[in-house]
């Protein structure tokens, strides 16, 4: 196939046209003309073939899951199922407004409940909000309901908390933007919190500690009721960061193991698309002292019918317009119905099962520095047998040429030269062993042809991109005068 | 089995005997038993697709929607005509099922779209740089604002009460954590009260947010508060409609540091509200300080053209706790959604859409005031929205609407008491002349 390399901007030819509008019905009205743009906007001037060849075209340049095994660890990348994006295209569900009437939309609100009640019950907590855009925008959230509760409580002095070296970067960003300091504590030797190490440094300054479990080391914290136990009985409360709840669905429930507050990827765990980097949903779920201080609406039926209150004095108020990403919760509803308990349990075991294998697999052709029954993903460092000194991002670059996604490098930043991979439930055996056949296969030409991997990739469409340059000398957008040069 | 499970029961044994275990339950011997969960989850059966589609339908047939009855909402979610080309673009799954472009020789696609979006985006509000998007408006005001601060050093930041009431939610409840007053100037005849905002500005202004059109659909005259603000050393935030902007003045022809807006309009379903997008442009000056992700172009070691995602050291993943912002996703599949919208409405498209919006605002206005039951509160210009006042409750005009089929305005009684009985109408490009009258002829019906 040829090689397609325009921007839009160069297809552009004055006079063309991709949209029809109806002719005007109604009588011009005069314009406010001080108030008027003095130029038109520039923008591309394209027929309707023009559109559509162009992103048809720049989708090829695109991997993606329906193309195949996409094991970026902690991002579970599995299948998303059809019927999903069906359900939320339905005019009852993306037609609607979020002013209307709540006469007008209880299927809306009753779905939205349902879909709350049902991840309370996964969970084991009291209440959810499905406000938060994202799982960063959870985390922001469950932060500000810990700050708040700490408040009320007239303890406000509790303005630190605990983040392990292993966590995700969005957790100290997060704690930062709420002006919260943060103690990083350390991992041991097997992967989990250093209870020694938290000893140290829990006081009556503690807010809390944040905790993704399994951990990004994908391990599960075996002293996850201890350190619960520590953190309370020290005045804080435990917030899990849902990012790893794929592997975890009807094995156990964060509210068991005593966590206060928590996020959900929807995007991860409950198979609606990424998008390319979103839209995602990061609906946040509290215990019974939490409830409280949820942001504003919450649903609530009153005989027989859905409504919105408002009416909630400790709420910590609204962190995003109405009442969060609607398209994303009719696909998670959707999902979490066509999978049932069974079904939900039967992704987690898959999830777990399909990471150990290729973990058990791969551990003799690269480093693994927490060799413990792993959940749902597992991080790998060097390759053995290294004598050219391969990196992991050229071995990254090097799975591109087999036309498969490599796994997340370079994280957790406790490990060095991670390879991070989580191949989801959703992957078969063949697919999982075509996978483990290609890693074994760049272990091998790290030995005996060590050049075809550092100057990968060779089949993608561009080559390997120059960053630093990107970075030094920024063009962030298209201008006309770049045509000449 | 389950359709999206391809394990066969061989499969798992094979699994299992590479694995030394006997059961599948045996994976799991890490976790302390004391927080096993020892029942099934409850919930419904699985469904099957027949079944789902079922229960799908009966639930979405419970909501009116814009698709069978004339709706005149808007208040910040709008409903626009999205060209089939926008829902052919979003529904390819190379797009939909990828990730974020960590891997960039594989996702020249989602970068070039983006790069491509933040050309649009800067051409829409004549500003310099433009971030990959944002969650939303509201979330665009909050990172706007928390930018002025850092790039200021100054701490308070002065907001119109013409400013969408949501968005003055959301700012309130970021601003405190970060140890940030958030001030509201009054409005005046439904505008920004230009001499108490030129008063209230200060040396410890770091930003000044203005939104136009405003809240309740009137196009702001910015000169004045332009010209004190930035005497003063602090930055102008204007909020857009990005429809808005097919016809009237830009933020950067305002002299904004930092433009921001809703961007749902631009090919997005209403979707109850989400998802949608923000956007955020800024200066030049302002680029590094800017939350989000950023593209760039560059050249691969064959010398052709790419593209990645640059400036990165703003970021969480390598800031941590130092970083601008805690935001890792954009909305990428809805700026795809912005950009094939923007490319195929193209340069007069939006104008001609624009149009539209405002003689169709204008046309529903004259009509709805005619008999003089009903006043607009202000005589003032305005886009695509306006504020109707009269002596008929809400409660009555509402009820009423809806009895005839059809969903009204936005009540402006918790937001804007002053207005008696105000409601927000919103006329796009969609609504009908034979629609604007049957609205018409409603109210007038109503007691």
């Amino acid at each position: 196939m040829r090689q397609y390399n325009k921007l839009i901007f160069e297809c552009s030819s004055a006079g063309r046209k991709a949209y029809s509008l109806p002719p005007a019905d109604v009588p011009s009205s005069e314009l406010p003309l001080s108030l008027i743009r003095s130029e038109h906007a520039e923008l591309p001037e394209v027929s309707e073939v023009d559109v559509i060849r162009h992103y048809t075209n720049l989708s090829q340049k695109n991997y993606a899951v329906d193309l195949g095994i996409y094991p970026l660890g902690s991002c579970t990348m599995k299948y998303n199922p059809k019927i999903n994006e069906e359900a939320a295209r339905l005019p009852g569900f993306s037609e609607i407004h979020p002013c209307q009437p709540a006469e007008t939309v209880q299927g809306a609100l009753q779905l939205m409940a349902e879909l709350e009640e049902m991840l309370c019950e996964i969970t084991g907590m009291s209440a959810f909000t499905m406000q938060p855009s994202a799982g960063a925008q959870g985390e922001t959230l469950g932060l500000m309901i810990i700050k708040a509760y700490h408040r009320q409580r007239g303890e406000e002095k509790r303005r630190k908390i605990i983040i392990p070296d292993s966590a995700h970067g969005t957790n100290p960003a997060t704690a930062g933007m709420l002006g919260m300091e943060v103690v990083e504590v350390k991992s041991d030797s097997d992967g989990g919190v250093d209870l020694d190490d938290l000893r140290k440094v829990l006081s009556d300054e503690i807010a809390g500690l944040m905790l993704t479990n399994p951990s990004t080391l994908g391990l599960f914290e075996t002293n996850i009721v201890e350190i619960a136990d520590m953190v309370h009985e020290a005045g804080g409360l435990l917030y899990y960061d849902g990012a790893n709840a794929n592997a975890i669905m009807g094995i156990t429930r964060p509210g068991d193991m005593g966590f206060d507050v928590l996020h959900l990827n929807l995007h991860k765990t409950f198979s609606t698309p990424h998008g390319g980097g979103g839209p995602g949903a990061g609906p946040v779920g509290v215990a019974p002292h939490l409830v409280d201080f949820l942001p504003v609406p919450v649903i609530i039926k009153k005989q027989g019918n859905y409504e919105l209150d408002y009416d909630r004095p400790l709420s910590v108020g609204k962190v995003k317009s109405f009442y969060g990403n609607f398209g994303v919760l009719v696909r998670a509803y959707t999902y979490i119905k066509t999978m049932g308990a069974q079904g939900l349990k039967r992704v987690s075991e898959m999830a777990v099962l399909n990471a150990n294998y290729m973990k058990e697999e791969l551990k003799e052709f690269y480093e693994l520095p927490f060799s413990q029954t792993c959940m749902h993903e597992f991080v790998l460092s060097h390759l053995k047998n290294n004598p050219y000194g391969i990196t992991t991002k050229q071995i990254a670059k090097r799975l591109l040429d087999f036309g498969m996604h490599p796994p997340t490098i370079y994280f957790p930043l406790i490990v060095e030269e991670a390879l991070m991979i989580e191949p989801t439930e959703t992957e078969s055996l063949e697919s999982i062993n075509e996978y483990i056949s290609a890693l074994i296969t760049i272990a091998q030409e790290a030995i005996t042809n060590p050049e075809i991997i550092k100057t990968a990739p060779h089949t993608t469409p561009v080559k390997l991109l120059d960053e630093v340059q990107a970075a030094r000398n920024p063009i962030v957008k298209w201008q006309k005068e770049e045509k000449k040069g | 089995m389950f359709p999206y499970l391809p394990a066969t029961p061989e499969d798992e044994k094979i699994i299992l005997e590479r694995l030394g275990l006997n059961a599948t339950e045996e994976i799991f011997r890490d976790i302390p038993e004391s927080v096993r969960l020892k029942r099934d989850l409850k919930l419904d059966d699985p469904k099957s697709e027949l079944e789902m589609g079922l229960i799908l339908k009966s639930l979405s047939r419970k909501n009116w929607n814009a698709d069978s009855v004339p709706m005149f909402l808007g208040a910040g979610v709008y409903d626009h005509y999205i060209p089939s080309t926008v829902r052919f673009a979003i529904s390819r799954s190379e797009f939909y099922t990828a990730y974020t472009p960590y891997q960039p020789e594989i996702s020249q696609g989602t970068l070039q779209v983006i790069f491509e979006y933040q050309t649009m985006i800067c051409n829409l509000t004549e500003m310099d740089v433009s971030n990959a998007s944002l969650y939303d408006g509201a979330s665009a005001a909050t990172e706007a604002a928390f930018m002025a601060a850092e790039s200021t050093r100054r701490r308070q930041i002065l907001v119109s009460e013409t400013v969408h009431p949501d968005t003055r939610r959301v700012l309130s409840t970021y601003m405190g954590h970060r140890g940030l007053e958030l001030i509201t100037i009054p409005m005046k005849d439904g505008v920004t009260d230009s001499e108490r905002m030129r008063d209230a500005i200060s040396d410890k202004t770091a930003a000044v947010l203005i939104q136009t059109p405003n809240f309740l659909g009137y196009l702001e005259e910015i000169t004045e508060v332009e010209k004190q603000i930035h005497k003063n050393k602090g930055l102008l935030i204007l909020s857009v409609d990005p429809i808005s902007l097919g016809l009237f003045k830009s933020p950067g022809e305002w002299g904004a540091d930092i433009a921001i807006g809703d961007g749902q309009s631009l090919g997005n379903s209403m979707s109850f509200g989400g998802p949608g997008l923000g956007f955020m442009a800024c200066t030049k000056a302002l680029m590094r300080k800017m939350p989000g992700r950023i593209v760039g172009q560059t050249r691969d070691i064959d010398g052709n053209r790419g593209f990645v995602s640059t400036l990165q050291a703003r970021e969480q993943h390598i800031r941590r706790e130092k970083a601008t912002s805690n935001i890792c996703s954009n909305q990428a599949l809805n700026a795809l959604a912005a950009t094939v919208y923007l490319t195929t409405m193209g340069k007069h498209g939006l104008q001609e859409a624009a149009r539209h919006c405002y003689d169709k605002a204008h046309y529903a206005a004259s009509l709805i005031t005619e008999s003089g039951k009903y006043q607009l509160a202000y005589k003032k210009p305005f886009f695509k929205e306006f504020p109707i006042i009269s002596t008929v409750t809400v409660h009555k005009i509402q009820s009423g609407l809806l009895q005839k089929g059809m969903i009204g305005g936005y009540s402006l009684n918790q937001d804007y008491p002053a207005l008696q009985n105000g409601i927000l109408y919103c006329v796009t490009e969609k609504r009908t002349k034979q629609e604007i009258d049957c609205l018409v002829q409603a109210l007038e019906e109503i007691e």
